[in-house]
């Protein structure tokens, strides 16, 4: 005696949340029921295992029928196959391309291709997140990059509105293609402290003053605004310019004057002050070596790598506190304002402001 | 040429890809209705087309507009070979061809393909223009209403109810077509999608034409099946109840049943005999011999008919039953039936009525269930055009249903239904219903002349407990049965227990609240072929019956419950099996005596396993003493008295209200037949009397929070939230083969359902508290060792604080509500009659005793086991042997009747004033989807219909030959049905509409076959499609209900 088929379908589709996380995160479904089980579910309405199994089998099956539509959310509002009420929708989305954020923090900067999709076996094993669920998660990244890809206008918003994901998680997938975009480097293991909230934050600094979309914001022909790629790509044309401030090293007589407006405002301030004295030289050769390397494609991937090694180290030996850097680069940043020969005030504000605020993001253990 | 159809096919969505070379699709429509066919250009290059084709036109006959389907086919041009089908579209146009009904059919349809399922959607708008019809000799029937709901529609009142009307058209399964085998699967399961769409639409057409001669102009109650009757060809049937309905203008109250003015019947007829029934109506209340006079040739041709169809049945069993040639019978039978036809043109119809639910005052005393089955061997239907053999098999069935009502003592056959199971060549036909006294102000020709009944009419009962009062002669029961008066109005005389098909009526006083109460069986049988099988199956039936009916006694009892209402019982047949499903909702009546208690015996006294009997026992009389608890059964007269513990009837009591009685005779030969015994016993005499009783203790209530019942109206709650999740589960079992036994079948057919209840309970446990309403289950023998059981159901959210209150409170507000409606039209109707006057009082009286039980009826009657045995015995006997005499038949085609009807002098009063006018805005954009709800019951809670616009009736095959591809059978059919509900909607929101109510699965029929990939399965469903709106006042409804009116903005999809 065996069941030899069992369904369910409701008017309303019916959707347990919990079941849905569990299917999302790879569970068969006999472990789903384990995992179902253990939470005491049993309890509820005098269930048993065998309730449980069909139940389980069902959603499943839903979640499956589901997961086409999902992979073009706003078909889901428009189809006619299963009906769900608004916010259910938005939840079942919403929790499709959520992604853990150790595995994202895996395949952050890689190239979204099959080979990559092949390591997932290992990354899967590393992060303890299931094979499955990993598929899932590298597939929306990939879809994800796809589609926009193909589309113009500002990066987080086509990400929004067409996966109708929420503000938060569009930023994110914001990043993940930014990040794919442009391959930053971000496997070293000098890298590995750094979390993927970190890199998101950098991204959207990023992507908000780097980017040909970040001027277009400000100019006055709204015809700008649409440009390809606009969020994804850097501003080519800052990049350049960015080779200018390579003055602010070379000339003795600018770096001694810019070395001694900061010290004389940091006087005093700090604990740190004589380290910092005695760095600033280095520290900002580091800084403004990195800004005039990003024409570089190669460099502009090592762009975080850099920003560790030629200055988040050097402070952290030095056992600057976030208050310090914060101080430091504060200073640092608004001196050069002072200082007469120096042209390239714009492009200097641009740079460090993104600079600044990722290296506050990335100045932690 | 009456009438003009339009169609313009404006764009498509969410294509599939059909070009794998460039990922896209070339699409282009054909619309065909009829032979005519029109085509949209070729949308190149995208799989979201825009065609905004011109109005396609097609002249048609208003008749080919009542059977034909408009089709839709979605094709991919392909430049070197033959274009690929992607799917198709039917539209039924049935609903805009009456007036109050869509007056537009325009929105998204899902494009089905019978091997793909849904792919895409295509969005269409449908015009219909009617010329008025000048031919009075027409085929059509265009007008005619028809409702899938078994009450009076909300927002109608009936004026008159005509009766039953009932069709069946026949052909061949294109299936089983020699030209079959050189076709492909889609083709030849579109043919028979498009030949049951076209059957299912000319037998509309035809229940329509019949009602038009009745002078009605709607069809409640209908119901429409198919046998699919295998290499014998196709079978299309429907029953339903003729009315003539007048609509309610929107200001009035939502509770419209009871607006029911019988007075008004003559006014609004426009039918055969307008004058006599204005005389009538008013006077039939107290005076009865107006029906016998001679001008009312309705009437006493049915007084005739009546007397004459007593004696057919006995004609046609011994004519049919003989055996040996078929060809030999025919000669009987064609003299036989054509007698039959002109009974039949003379009395109309039978007093069948599927209708579940009456206005108050309808419905005056309920006799008991009768049915009747019989068993067929299938043989080829020659001729379509002559169905006649299919249609003396049912006219064989409702003669016994009539003459069983008549047996108890009753004119009438309500909640009338008819089903078949079919396996191989052998048929089982059933057809069931609850005899019935009806109200006869509210038929034209209802049976006026039955004498044993008149006191009844000059006496009339209070609403809450009238409808207990036995109908039949206490002289002559037709079975023994234990009498008692009335508990509430102690005038009448009711039975001990009542088993009924039709809902709880509403002005019912109840106890507690009700439960589905359910009986499985399964019976092992030899393989045969033909007329043995037959006789096989034909002996099992009566014990499978008798059995049936003893479970189901049991469980009442066990519950505490004293009445059955919904019953359904349903017998299917297999191979090597049969399967027995009876459902019913528990209900304790107060007008009824309390049930009495379970005794265990064992067969000697002094057994050895005297403990085991006393755990026994024990056992039961806690369940009972839960279950009480459970459904709050508290009737305020048994509250000091134990239920376990039987106390004999005191006899002085019941001579106390002698008065009220006929004779003094009758008493005592009561007293002789009954009120020696004391609680219901049962025997332990084998192991399998254990085994019973241990099944008997196997249901397992539901969980804290849930109730459910199989009928409209779930007894005891009434305060529902807006909570509504329709749903359909189908479970299919695969037995081993190893050492079955009819125990072992049993248990695990039990468990299937029971599971089955547990797998609802928890996946709704969010809605608790919550009600499962209306759960209708089907069991199907599909091949030798599958058991598969469908169920559709819904389950709907109650508020829990204002139940206590309300359950308390009921009776008097009930009561109190009920007389001042009751007292309305009697007084309106002959304000000068005094019988009205004594109506109305005694009701007052009757409402003032139901609030306050008088403490004399705090003695208990307990039924008898033994008699109950053999009342059930007595009346499977009488069965039994009718079915085995009519059992064993080759069905050969006999003569053809004449059938035709005569053709109609008068056209549908509904012709005139055709006013159509556009929806006013309904957006094709498609940007969000009308939400549309779907229930079995007739109505949703919270909800107002402010319009009905047509009856959904569908049909669906789905054919794979990737099963595992598609998830196994289960994924197979989870989006089968997802796909068949999704079919439904789109079609109600294409409408205008925003729910379906009395939705039902009629078919599922699936079959696989895993070795070679393969699955197909048909489902038929139906529905009213209606416009609802929320009701304002009510605050819990108001989030939820208005979503489908307002085609909101959402987010359009971009690709």
């Amino acid at each position: 005696m065996s069941v030899e088929l069992d369904v369910f379908v409701g008017n309303t589709t019916i959707m347990d949340e919990e079941v849905y996380q569990l299917w999302l995160d790879g569970y068969t479904v006999n472990d789903a029921v384990k995992v179902r089980m253990e939470g005491g579910v049993m309890d509820e309405c005098e269930a048993s295992k065998d309730v449980l199994l069909s139940d389980t089998m069902d959603q499943y099956r839903t979640f499956q029928m589901c997961e086409r539509l999902l992979h073009s959310p706003a078909k889901l509002a428009n189809q006619l196959l299963f009906q769900i009420p608004p916010h259910r929708q938005i939840m079942l989305i919403e929790r499709y391309y959520a992604f853990d954020d150790t595995f994202v923090r895996e395949v952050l900067g890689k190239k979204l291709s099959k080979g990559t999709k092949k390591d997932l076996d290992d990354i899967s094993a590393k992060t303890g997140v299931t094979l499955k669920s990993c598929r899932r998660q590298f597939d929306n990244f990939k879809r994800v990059f796809k589609v926009v890809e193909e589309l113009k206008g500002p990066l987080v918003e086509n990400i929004r509105q067409h996966f109708l994901l929420s503000d938060k998680l569009a930023r994110d997938y914001a990043a993940i293609v930014f990040f794919a975009n442009n391959r930053f480097e971000t496997g070293k293991r000098k890298l590995q402290y750094l979390s993927f909230q970190d890199f998101a934050f950098c991204a959207g600094q990023l992507i908000s003053n780097w980017t040909v979309g970040a001027v277009g914001e400000s100019s006055i022909d709204p015809s700008y605004n649409m440009v390809e790629d606009m969020d994804v790509d850097l501003d080519k044309e800052f990049l350049q310019e960015l080779k200018e401030l390579k003055i602010l090293i070379t000339d003795k007589d600018l770096l001694d004057q810019h070395k001694s407006l900061v010290c004389t405002a940091l006087r005093g301030k700090t604990k740190v002050f004589p380290e910092m004295e005695t760095s600033f030289k280095n520290l900002s050769r580091g800084l403004i070596n990195i800004a005039a390397k990003l024409t570089n494609t190669k460099d502009v991937r090592d762009f975080f790598i850099d920003l560790v090694e030629k200055f988040i180290e050097p402070c952290r030996s030095d056992r600057w506190t976030a208050a310090d850097m914060k101080l430091y680069l504060t200073h640092y940043t608004n001196s050069a304002h002072i200082l007469d020969t120096f042209k390239h005030q714009v492009v200097w504000d641009r740079y460090m402001g993104v600079v600044k605020s990722c290296i506050f993001k990335m100045y932690h253990d | 040429m009456p009438g003009k159809l339009k169609a313009k096919i404006v764009a498509g969505r969410h294509l599939p890809v059909m070009d794998r070379a460039s990922d896209l699709t070339d699409a282009f429509v054909e619309v065909k209705f009829g032979n005519t066919t029109f085509k949209t250009d070729v949308c190149p290059k995208s799989l979201n087309p825009q065609w905004n084709s011109e109005w396609f036109k097609f002249e048609v006959d208003d008749e080919d507009l009542q059977d034909e389907p408009l089709q839709i086919t979605v094709l991919d041009h392909d430049t070197y070979s033959a274009n690929d089908a992607i799917g198709k579209v039917y539209i039924d146009i049935d609903p805009l061809l009456y007036s109050e009904a869509a007056s537009v059919i325009s929105g998204w349809f899902p494009i089905y393909d019978t091997i793909h399922g849904i792919r895409g959607e295509i969005n269409v708008i449908v015009k219909v223009e009617l010329f008025n019809d000048l031919n009075r000799f027409r085929q059509s029937s265009c007008g005619v209403k028809f409702f899938c709901t078994t009450c009076i529609p909300q927002c109608y009142r009936a004026t008159l109810v005509h009766g039953f009307v009932e069709e069946l058209v026949v052909n061949e399964d294109p299936e089983y077509q020699w030209i079959d085998r050189i076709r492909t699967p889609r083709a030849s399961n579109e043919a028979r999608q498009r030949l049951i769409s076209l059957m299912s639409g000319e037998l509309q057409r035809k229940i329509g034409l019949k009602v038009l001669e009745m002078g009605g102009n709607a069809v409640v109650g209908y119901l429409q099946c198919f046998d699919l009757e295998g290499e014998s060809g196709l079978v299309v049937r429907a029953i339903g109840t003729a009315c003539t309905l007048d609509k309610l203008s929107s200001g009035s109250a939502p509770n419209t049943n009871t607006h029911m003015h019988p007075n008004t019947a003559p006014a609004s007829n426009a039918c055969n005999s307008p004058s006599k029934d204005g005389k009538e109506s008013p006077l039939a209340h107290g005076c009865r011999s107006t029906h016998n006079s001679p001008v009312h040739s309705v009437c006493s041709s049915q007084r005739l008919s009546q007397n004459f169809s007593v004696s057919v049945p006995t004609l046609i069993f011994t004519g049919m039953g003989s055996g040996g040639s078929a060809g030999k019978e025919a000669g009987p039978l064609r003299t036989l039936l054509r007698q039959q036809t002109q009974t039949a043109l003379e009395q109309r119809e039978f007093p069948f009525f599927t209708l579940t639910s009456f206005p108050p005052g309808f419905l005056l005393h309920v006799g008991g269930v009768v049915s009747a089955r019989s068993v067929k061997l299938l043989d080829r239907i020659h001729n379509p055009d002559e169905p006649e053999t299919r249609d003396a098999w049912w006219e064989e069935i409702r003669q016994e249903i009539k003459s069983h009502a008549r047996a108890l003592g009753c004119h009438a056959v309500v909640g009338y239904s008819e089903s078949t199971s079919i396996c191989e060549e052998v048929c089982i036909l059933s057809a069931s219903g609850t005899a019935a006294i009806l109200n006869p102000r509210y038929m034209r020709e209802g049976c006026l002349d039955i004498g044993c009944t008149d006191h009844r009419f000059e006496d009339p009962s209070p609403p809450s407990c009238g409808f207990c009062h036995i109908p039949y002669d206490e002289l002559n029961m037709p079975f023994p049965a234990q009498l008692t008066y009335c508990y509430h109005c102690r005038r009448q005389k009711v039975p001990d227990v009542l088993f009924t098909t039709i809902d709880l009526p509403s002005e019912a006083a109840v106890a507690g609240k009700g439960c589905l109460i359910q009986a499985r069986l399964c019976r092992l049988k030899k393989k045969a072929q033909g007329e043995t099988n037959a006789t096989a199956i034909s002996n099992l039936l009566p014990f499978m019956e008798y059995e049936l009916h003893t479970q189901l006694m049991n469980k009442l009892k066990l519950r505490s419950m004293n009445a059955l209402f919904g019953l359904h019982i349903q017998i299917s047949v297999g191979e090597n099996m049969l399967l027995g499903l009876a459902s019913a909702t528990g209900v304790y009546l107060t007008a009824l005596p309390a049930p009495g208690g379970i005794q265990i015996a064992g067969k000697t006294p002094g057994d050895l396993s005297n403990e085991h009997i006393s755990s026994i026992q024990k056992r039961i009389n806690d369940t009972i003493a839960v279950n009480k608890e459970l459904y709050q059964i508290n009737p305020p007269e048994l509250a000091e008295e134990g239920v376990g513990s039987p106390i004999p009837e005191p006899r002085h009591r019941s001579r106390l209200f002698r008065s009220h009685s006929e004779s003094s005779d009758e008493l005592s030969e009561l007293d002789l037949s009954h009120g020696k015994k004391d609680a219901f016993v049962l025997e332990i005499d084998d192991t399998d009397a254990v085994e019973d009783i241990h099944s008997l203790l196997i249901d397992a209530p539901p969980p804290t929070g849930f109730y459910s019942c199989n009928t409209e109206n779930m007894p005891g709650i009434s305060n529902w939230t807006s909570g509504v999740q329709m749903f359909t589960s189908v479970r299919v079992l695969r037995l081993s083969n190893a050492n079955l036994t009819n125990q072992g079948l049993n248990k695990i057919f039990t468990d299937l359902c029971e599971n089955l209840l547990k797998s609802f309970y928890f996946k709704l446990r969010s809605m608790i508290p919550c009600c499962l309403c209306h759960l209708n289950f089907t069991v199907a023998v599909p091949e030798e060792e599958l058991i598969q059981v469908t169920v559709t159901a819904v389950a709907m959210t109650y508020d829990k604080e204002q139940t206590q209150e309300k359950t308390a409170e009921k009776p008097v507000n009930k009561g109190s509500l009920e007389a001042e409606e009751q007292l309305q039209f009697p007084l309106e109707l002959c304000a000068d009659s005094s019988s009205s006057n004594i109506q109305t009082a005694s009701k007052i009286s009757g409402v003032a005793e139901s609030t306050n039980i008088s403490p004399r009826a705090a003695s208990v009657d307990y039924g008898s086991f033994a008699d109950r045995c053999s009342t059930w015995l007595e009346l499977l006997r009488l069965k039994a042997h009718t079915i085995r005499r009519g059992s064993v038949k080759t069905s050969r085609r006999t003569q053809s009747l004449a059938h035709s009807v005569s053709s109609l002098e008068r056209c549908s009063p509904l012709q005139e004033g055709r006013s159509r006018s556009l929806r006013s805005s309904r957006s094709f954009g498609g940007s969000s989807v009308t939400v549309v709800k779907m229930t079995p019951l007739s109505f949703l809670p919270g909800i107002r219909i402010i319009k009905y616009l047509g009856i959904i009736n569908m049909f669906f095959i789905r054919e794979t030959t990737s099963l595992r591809e598609e998830g196994g059978v289960s994924g197979f059919l989870h989006s089968f049905i997802a796909e068949v509900f999704a079919m439904v909607r789109a079609h109600v929101a294409a409408l205008g509409g925003n729910a379906v109510v009395s939705y039902s699965m009629k078919e599922c029929v699936f079959m696989e076959n895993p070795n070679k990939n393969q699955a197909q399965c048909l489902i038929n469903v139906s529905g009213d499609a209606v416009i609802c709106i929320s009701e304002t006042d009510q605050e819990s409804s108001a989030s939820t209900a208005n979503t489908g009116q307002t085609g909101g903005g959402g987010t359009d999809g971009a690709t």
